[in-house]
């Protein structure tokens, strides 16, 4: 996959709707100065956003490829990037330069499967893109499973997605889990994992994990306990990244360029991967 | 293979500076560094290495990528303009010349070229010049670089009164050129006339303390038990992650990207040097991967070692310059790493 030659060179992002997911997380939807979606891309990669002057970082993009508009992120404010991205209004500009990294197996592993879908807390963003994927070639796919926590009702991204779309979608089963009890939630209560054994899926599925490292910690060992092969399962690393290209060794891990050879691993890969993640 | 008198080279300098940036080991006070050849400088050919290395000249410390405008919450980008010009690196050790492959595989090979590096890359000519008195720090042979014969463009021998010259690839369009612009201070030699001195050049690398270090046990099977080896518990200590052996080393590689806002308004996207030494270098808002010096100090070697070999068909990314053996200020380096965590084999070394 050879890029166009300006692949450190960001082109002109327009905001054009922002949506607040929780007191944390809004999603951004965002289009090139032509009104245009930016770039093609597959589910699980990724873009680099930025403001001149303040910073620039990678993000996950949430919107399916399907969805040929516009594209979609959704970011927590974590630090001064993302401070400043969560003042801006629709019409501002940003950079944005991409796609980076790879996918997840959407047309291949996945294809034709049923499929299980784990995620933690913001970590539905970029699952959010598979699970539209699959959600608009239905046919393509088999019965669909998605286990979603966070820590409270309020952390719960795209809520009335899932409430309003997702659960009425043909052989398809959401469930719901919150760290604590809250008033207003009559849902499951407890960590990802743990309800993750309580439910007791079967192996013939394939699963993706995306979350904080040590619910995918638990959820693989649970996985692996149930009987499910690692060679079934496809997570994603995070690491520190710069040029996106895989040229300045900031998201080195093992042999591998989580920009280039990542963010999306088969889990049997990570084995020969130091543990650093 | 061609020959010039000693006496003569000044003359060639100057007719290749007619024609490209020519860099090449120049004395100023005791430093020696790749820079610029003007009528004043003052050339070292024979003193082995130079503090910088010539990585500077395609992977410069500071480089812009691009610049933007931001007027009100609009953003205009603005390309920056292309290198554009012939550099002609001379005088080059084999050991910089392997570096520099080390860096072509990272910066032009994969799913992405790295379009700053290639402008700079394309259209460079390297002389290299074989070494005649290596230096006890040196280790190249280990990874089976032979500084008796360098590969590179165009290849250089100082041998008697002599300059002697071979071009790898005389056909190609890059050497013609470079040939071209040199050949009337050129007479015809044969190849016998620089055999004597090719192998007492390798006499003496047999003989130095690190010529014979071994690499056996960096394979990519070993990886992990490498990485999880308890030596790195105690080879760390002294380590005080000031980064020297990663910006003397001439195929370390990280950058940095960075903003400067300049005074009129614009701000510049640069990239610069970066170091896996320092504390920032995998920091995320959620925590640090390498979280102690430790983990940092074994990532650049496991890097050199294992990761970059590992990736490119066995490559090392040490080309054993011998740089960071002389710099860093707590002697700690590579030889160390390589001895302590390369087994029997080197307990006599
Ligand atoms: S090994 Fe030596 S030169 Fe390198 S960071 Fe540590 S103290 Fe500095
Ligand atoms: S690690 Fe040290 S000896 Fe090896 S190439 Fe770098 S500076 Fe030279
Ligand atoms: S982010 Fe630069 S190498 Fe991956």
């Amino acid at each position: 996959m050879i890029q166009n030659n300006d692949n450190q060179i960001p082109m002109v992002g327009i905001i054009t709707e922002i949506f607040e997911e929780t007191s944390d997380v809004k999603t951004f939807r965002v289009v090139n100065s032509k009104g245009d979606k930016a770039f093609d891309h597959m589910p699980g990669q990724c873009a680099m956003l930025g403001v001149p002057g303040v910073g620039e970082a990678m993000f996950s993009i949430s919107s399916s490829p399907t969805n040929t508009k516009f594209m979609e992120f959704s970011i927590k404010r974590v630090g001064v990037l993302t401070e400043y991205l969560h003042k801006l209004e629709p019409g501002d500009q940003i950079t944005i330069r991409g796609p980076y990294g790879n996918a997840f197996p959407v047309d291949t592993a996945l294809k034709g499967q049923n499929i299980l879908f784990v995620a933690g807390g913001i970590a539905l963003a970029p699952l959010r893109s598979a699970i539209r994927y699959v959600f608009d070639k239905r046919e393509d796919y088999g019965y669909v499973d998605i286990l979603y926590g966070a820590r409270s009702p309020k952390d719960l991204v795209y809520r009335r997605e899932i409430e309003k779309s997702w659960t009425e979608k043909p052989n398809t089963n959401v469930f719901l889990t919150i760290d604590r009890p809250d008033e207003d939630w009559d849902g499951h209560i407890g960590f990802v994992p743990d309800y993750f054994k309580k439910i007791g899926f079967s192996t013939d599925k394939v699963v993706v994990v995306c979350g904080p490292p040590i619910m995918i910690k638990f959820v693989l060992a649970i996985l692996l306990e149930m009987g499910f092969k690692k060679e079934q399962v496809f997570t994603t690393l995070e690491l520190r990244m710069k040029c996106g290209i895989g040229k300045c060794g900031r998201c080195n891990i093992g042999p591998k360029y989580v920009c280039v050879d990542g963010p999306v691993f088969r889990v049997d890969e990570l084995d020969h991967i130091p543990d650093e993640f | 293979m061609y020959k010039i008198l000693l006496e003569d080279l000044p003359k060639l300098y100057a007719q290749m500076a007619q024609n490209a940036d020519v860099y090449m080991p120049l004395r100023r006070g005791n430093e020696l560094n790749f820079e610029k050849w003007n009528n004043e400088a003052i050339v070292d050919l024979e003193s082995l290495k130079t503090v910088n290395t010539p990585k500077d000249l395609f992977l410069p410390q500071i480089e812009n990528l691009y610049s933007s405008q931001v007027v009100g919450t609009k953003i205009n980008i603005e390309n920056v303009p292309v290198f554009d010009k012939t550099v002609v690196l001379f005088g080059v050790k084999a050991c910089d010349v392997r570096a520099i492959e080390v860096l072509d595989n990272v910066y032009l090979q994969g799913d992405f070229v790295d379009e700053f590096y290639k402008a700079r890359r394309e259209k460079s000519i390297i002389i290299s010049l074989a070494c005649n008195t290596p230096a006890k720090t040196c280790f190249c042979s280990a990874f089976d670089i032979d500084p008796s014969s360098p590969q590179s463009d165009v290849r250089t021998w100082i041998c008697n009164e002599y300059m002697y010259f071979d071009f790898t690839d005389e056909k190609h369009e890059k050497y013609e050129r470079f040939y071209d612009m040199i050949k009337e201070f050129l007479t015809e030699a044969d190849e016998s006339e620089v055999a004597p001195l090719q192998k007492e050049i390798q006499e003496k690398i047999n003989t130095l303390p690190f010529s014979g270090i071994c690499l056996e046990k960096f394979t990519p099977e070993n990886m992990l038990s490498i990485f999880n080896s308890s030596e790195w518990e105690h080879l760390y200590r002294p380590c005080i992650g000031c980064g020297t052996c990663t910006y003397s080393c001439p195929t370390c590689q990280c950058y940095d990207i960075r903003d400067h806002q300049s005074k009129c308004g614009g701000i510049l996207k640069y990239r610069c040097w970066d170091s896996c030494m320092y504390p920032d270098f995998t920091l995320m808002a959620h925590g640090n991967p390498r979280f102690t010096q430790k983990e940092r100090f074994r990532q650049r070697f496991m890097h050199k070692l294992l990761y970059h070999p590992e990736k490119y068909d066995g490559q090392f990314g040490c080309v054993g310059c011998g740089r960071c053996v002389n710099k860093c200020p707590v002697s700690l380096n590579i030889l160390k790493v390589i001895k302590t965590i390369g087994g029997d084999e080197n307990d006599t070394k």
